[in-house]
């Protein structure tokens, strides 16, 4: 199943318990009136992406129409998928670290699902043909190295651990030292989840970001955030905080598989152009994917009755 | 976020208005463009917050709230019953079977929602009302969710049953049922594993254990962080397998948290719980007007105050000369660890600010981070370490009584310098304005 029927596999099994879906608003032959604009707003901001980017989304759409002389529903909803996917679409270099040396350095608040994207990655790598380390910098949660070294087991990869309790930026140390050593292309440093707004935690990061620069200097970085896709506006202050403390280069949406919404990927591209890079839809080793904003877009705007909701159509 | 609080947006689109005689139905029409924009941004529901802002101007525009004097605190008043309301009014606790018989709570929700730790809390909040409980292992998916259960229960020291990940959870429900009676438990409390509300094999299985055995109290986990999808979530989950009450989560972190109240309002279920924080005791009950201040960003005083109440209990008496002492600018070490002690027991300093009316604002939080709760920790070593004379007497402190001072706190002598020369200064700070200690109240040391 191709990524796209996969969202949209999510959204079907969704729209069953969702009265009126993303792309309800579309549909028919209407013109684009103040009845549109009014349940657009209210489709937006049903999918997280906040009041005030769906604001200025629709802002924009209005000075659009006119302009572009759009008239139907549906013209509005391919200038709509064509404006969020330009915002949304990854720079080309930026899946390049899979090819380098590079250390991936996961964070992210509690619950989101980092443990389990380090380990679906570090799969991906190494089936791949790359040597992966996976380094379980999460000491604090009760078993969370345990469910590292089961997916490192399952990726085939090395694990580097430390004791429950112990300084994570040690573990952190011990790990692009083995690296190093071991001469492995891609090191993947799971941390704990932690709240953004507890600034002892938040240190306790900036100094693994340290730790990793000193032993490994000038190799490539990419910092991952990991956010569920079921949060609200909360992320935004989620990825402002992590932001602060290490420079961002990527989200990972996860549990895209519960909901085919995500607009708050929208609402922080918007405030912080940090771009998506990848996306959990499932909970098999399998189910991680490279973020696509086209794909993803119109994921998000389908509709079950609409013809034109299929992958050639676009 | 930069989330201005609603009161302040009310005040100042109220403002423009003043000098009318009274306000139009045009007036609170933008009023509630605002509290409907403070909703959406607090994670409210959509459907929700529609139907919720008509009812408010019903009521305004019918009522004579216009015609007030100050009409703005009359809307936020408003505004503030009903979503007291719409969170249950009264606050709502576990329903257990009578006497000692045992009561089966089963935890649901999504992955990451925070099952796990919360049924380790609910069993530890539980022994204090002399509940003894039993936890289910029901997670046999998640990797080393039963460890995570083990190793958290273990702390509490709280009975685990477990039978490994080879067992159905359905199982494991049955044979702990018989364990929990053979065992004389109070509580039965079955951890199970995350899964999305539209997973029809995974949900099933709950259905399944709630057929098998008798389930009193299904409680579903919701993080308070949760966006718009928080309202399906909850309502398949309570049509599939029928949700008794509702644990809130992750409500330690900056949210507004909307997302409860659009569960709340939606399902109709109680909220019996508020999860507070990773550590194993940070679970509260759930106050509907607390939490209806915090979504419209008003603060939590009132816990603030309950808090304060529980935790300072320093008689009138040494309060009083506590006072004197520090007017003289005679204040001993004593007096410091005292006041340090109340702050302490109030959950510290974070957990305070935490509280406070208008802490969204980014400088405040990084006032309450500045001051580290561990340092007030290494202070207290410090004192503790202090012979009964040297804590009585700030004067007799010399080199060889600092260096013993040091070695009995495990700290650098450094820092016992770096103390008691922040210690002088506050004496001296403290002779020289006598004015300023007013309103301080019992804790002369202003924190």
């Amino acid at each position: 199943m191709g990524l796209f029927d996969r969202i949209k596999a999510g959204l079907q099994k969704t729209r069953q318990a969702v009265a009126d879906g993303l792309g309800d608003v579309f549909i028919g032959e209407g013109d684009i009136d103040e009845d549109f604009y009014e349940r657009l707003e209210e489709t937006l901001i049903r999918s997280d992406m906040g009041a005030e980017a769906s604001e200025r989304i629709i802002d924009k759409l209005r000075d659009q129409v006119p302009e572009n002389h759009l008239r139907r529903r549906k013209d509005a909803k391919k200038f709509l998928i064509k404006d969020i996917t330009g915002e949304m679409q990854n720079a080309p270099d930026a899946f390049d670290f899979e090819k380098e040396r590079s250390v991936v350095f996961v964070t992210g608040v509690n619950g989101v699902g980092k443990t389990t994207f380090c380990g679906k990655l570090a799969y991906k790598l190494t089936r791949e043909g790359k040597k992966v380390i996976l380094a379980a910098a999460d000491t604090y949660r009760a078993g969370a190295a345990e469910q590292l070294s089961l997916w490192a087991e399952r990726a085939g990869c090395d694990l580097v651990q430390g004791n429950p309790g112990a300084d994570p930026s040690s573990v952190i140390y011990d790990a692009a030292n083995a690296a190093m050593s071991r001469n492995a292309d891609i090191l993947i440093c799971d941390t704990a989840g932690r709240l953004e707004n507890r600034r002892n935690l938040m240190e306790e990061l900036k100094k693994m970001d340290r730790v990793i620069d000193k032993v490994m200097p000038g190799v490539r970085r990419e910092n991952l955030l990991v956010l569920d896709a079921v949060t609200g506006q909360n992320a935004v202050s989620q990825a402002k905080g992590f932001a602060g403390v290490t420079d961002l280069t990527g989200i990972v949406l996860t549990k895209l598989d519960g909901t085919p919404k995500g607009g708050i990927a929208v609402a922080i591209e918007s405030e912080l152009k940090v771009p998506v890079k990848y996306i959990g839809t499932g909970e098999q080793k399998e189910d991680l994917e490279r973020f696509d904003a086209e794909t993803f877009v119109k994921a998000m705007f389908a509709d079950d009755t609409s013809e034109e909701v299929s992958e050639d159509d676009w | 976020m930069a989330f201005e609080s609603l009161s302040d947006k009310l005040q100042q689109t109220f403002k423009t208005l003043r000098g009318k005689g009274r306000l139009t139905e045009e007036d609170v029409r933008l009023a509630m463009k605002d509290v409907r924009m403070a909703l959406l941004e607090a994670d409210v529901n959509y459907s929700v917050v529609k139907d919720f802002t008509s009812r408010i101007r019903e009521q305004a525009v019918g009522s004579d709230v216009m015609n007030g004097l100050n009409p703005a605190q009359s809307v936020i008043k408003l505004v503030k019953d009903e979503l007291v309301e719409l969170l249950g009014g009264e606050q709502a606790e576990l329903v257990f079977q009578p006497g000692k018989s045992l009561t089966v709570i089963m935890m649901c929700g999504l992955q990451g929602s925070g099952k796990t730790t919360t049924a380790v809390k609910i069993a530890g909040k539980l022994r204090e009302k002399g509940k003894k409980s039993l936890l289910a292992a029901g997670d046999v998916y998640r990797p080393a969710a039963i460890d995570q259960l083990k190793i958290n229960a273990e702390k509490l020291g709280v009975d685990v049953f477990s039978m490994g990940t080879e067992v159905s959870p359905v199982d494991i429900a049955e044979k702990a049922v018989e364990e929990a009676k053979k065992g004389e438990y109070n509580v039965l409390i079955i951890d199970t594993a995350g899964r999305l509300q539209i997973d029809d094999r995974m949900m099933e299985e709950l259905q399944e254990i709630k057929k098998r055995i008798v389930v009193h109290q299904t409680l579903l986990a919701i993080d308070a962080m949760t966006g718009q999808e928080a309202v399906n979530v909850a309502s398949e989950f309570d049509k599939r397998i029928g949700v008794d009450a509702l644990v809130i989560t992750k409500l330690d972190s900056d949210t507004r948290g909307g997302a409860v109240l659009s569960v709340r309002a939606v399902t109709g279920k109680p909220v019996v719980y508020a999860g507070t924080g990773e550590k194993l005791d940070a679970i509260e009950l759930f106050y509907p007007d607390r939490m209806a201040d915090r979504i419209l960003g008003m603060g939590d005083v009132l816990s603030l105050i309950e808090k304060a109440e529980r935790n300072i209990d320093i008689d009138e008496d040494t309060g009083r000369s506590m006072v004197s002492r520090m007017k003289k600018g005679r204040l001993n070490y004593n007096d410091y660890l005292l006041s340090m002690q109340q702050m302490k027991g109030m959950g510290g300093l974070k957990s305070i600010l935490g509280l406070m009316p208008g802490l969204g604002t980014k400088q405040l939080t990084e006032a309450a981070d500045q001051v580290d709760d561990r340092e007030l920790a290494r202070t207290e070593a410090i004192i503790l370490s202090m012979t009964e004379a040297e804590r009585d007497n700030p004067k007799l402190m010399n080199p060889s009584r600092k260096r013993r001072i040091a070695a009995g706190a495990g700290l650098d002598i450094a820092e016992v310098n770096r103390f008691i020369k922040k210690f002088e200064q506050g004496q001296k700070f403290m002779k020289q304005m006598p004015g300023m200690l007013r309103g301080h109240g019992n804790n002369p040391f202003g924190f």
